[in-house]
């Protein structure tokens, strides 16, 4: 009986099913506690679904691959998402254009402010150059960071925990710290969301609301245009 | 949701496709969608269908994450080293950039 569930657990570990079954589920849970508590910043579902599936990949002694045979699934629908972006940007352009200053002037600040102030506190930290050239990116989607770092000297690998643990410490302080701002309009708190913390903030900008989340998605495309043309000119400097 | 589904794959495709035959330095999704909101906007407007499926999968956005988040335990050594400071500099320097957003859309906006 021992040997057939450990046999029937080898079959399954080794199946894609198994993961991808594994990943919506620990979201499915993760989105129900997010919700429980009125979707609280600090109960971010990104984390608290990764959280669930450490552990239970800790526990089973999966390797990460073994596990990635099934998410990947999950994984490759950011694409086809990132195309989606568009259509709240269509349904929402007599806004977007009647903000066209705001988000020109807002996507230059924030780009400055975001590989600026990574550099400098970095370079206060006494950090490598290689770790530095691996933080300056780390505001803009993961594809884009990661050509940026691996041209410019730095450490993709790095940079890809670097974009995650952005977005996720973006997704986690943009409610508090709009609101301690005084930010009223949905459209610049979405904005910042995404410009800052990229695809994880647009994540959560569009569980809060959905014009925040058509500026997070505007954000988020632009700078990973503008970061890439910045970083270059802004590493001169350190 | 099957005609939308071959509009967003058709035009990352697209997007890809171009991306590799011109080695721009952007994902091609991210082409695919410029292309996607120039047609919308050339057409005027959003089929029914369309919208319902990008309004479905851009609510479970975060659940695309959930794999890239989870394999940040392959690179947990290279966190070691400088965990802290990297930390520290992650969380101040978003939340400066969030603000400083924030603050300028507000104040050019008015």
């Amino acid at each position: 009986m021992g040997d057939d569930v450990s046999l029937l657990w080898v079959y399954l570990s080794e199946r894609p099913l198994t993961w991808l079954t594994a990943t919506v589920t620990a979201y499915a849970i993760a989105d129900r506690i997010a919700l429980s508590v009125g979707r609280h910043p600090l109960f971010n579902p990104v984390v608290l679904a990764a959280i669930i599936v450490i552990a239970v990949l800790t526990l089973t002694g999966t390797p990460f691959p073994v596990y990635f045979e099934g998410a990947q699934f999950v994984h490759f629908m950011l694409g086809p998402a990132t195309v989606a972006l568009a259509i709240p940007l269509v349904e929402n352009w007599g806004t977007v254009k009647r903000a066209a200053r705001p988000i020109a002037a807002a996507l230059v600040a924030a780009a400055l402010t975001a590989v600026g102030s990574a550099l400098a506190l970095g370079w206060a930290f006494g950090l490598p150059r290689d770790v530095l050239v691996s933080l300056a990116p780390k505001s803009v989607t993961t594809p884009i960071a990661m050509g940026i770092s691996a041209s410019l000297g730095g450490i993709p690998a790095l940079t890809a925990i670097l974009v995650i643990m952005t977005g996720v410490c973006g997704a986690m302080t943009v409610t508090p710290l709009m609101n301690a701002l005084k930010m009223r309009d949905m459209a610049a708190r979405g904005f910042a969301a995404g410009v800052a913390a990229h695809g994880i903030g647009t994540a959560r900008a569009f569980q809060v609301d959905p014009l925040a989340g058509a500026f997070a998605g505007i954000g988020m495309a632009l700078n990973g245009a503008f970061t890439a043309l910045l970083v270059p000119l802004l590493l001169g400097l350190f | 949701m099957i005609n939308a589904l071959v509009v967003l794959l058709g035009l990352q495709l697209m997007g890809e496709v171009v991306v590799n035959l011109f080695g721009l330095p952007i994902p091609g999704p991210v082409l695919g969608g410029g292309a996607l909101a120039v047609i919308l906007l050339a057409r005027g407007r959003v089929g029914a269908e369309l919208s319902s499926t990008a309004h479905v999968i851009l609510r479970n956005l975060s659940l695309l994450f959930v794999p890239a988040a989870v394999g940040v335990i392959e690179y947990r050594d290279m966190f070691v080293a400088y965990g802290l400071p990297l930390f520290v500099t992650v969380l101040g320097s978003t939340m400066l950039a969030m603000a400083a957003a924030a603050l300028v859309f507000r104040w050019v906006g008015r």
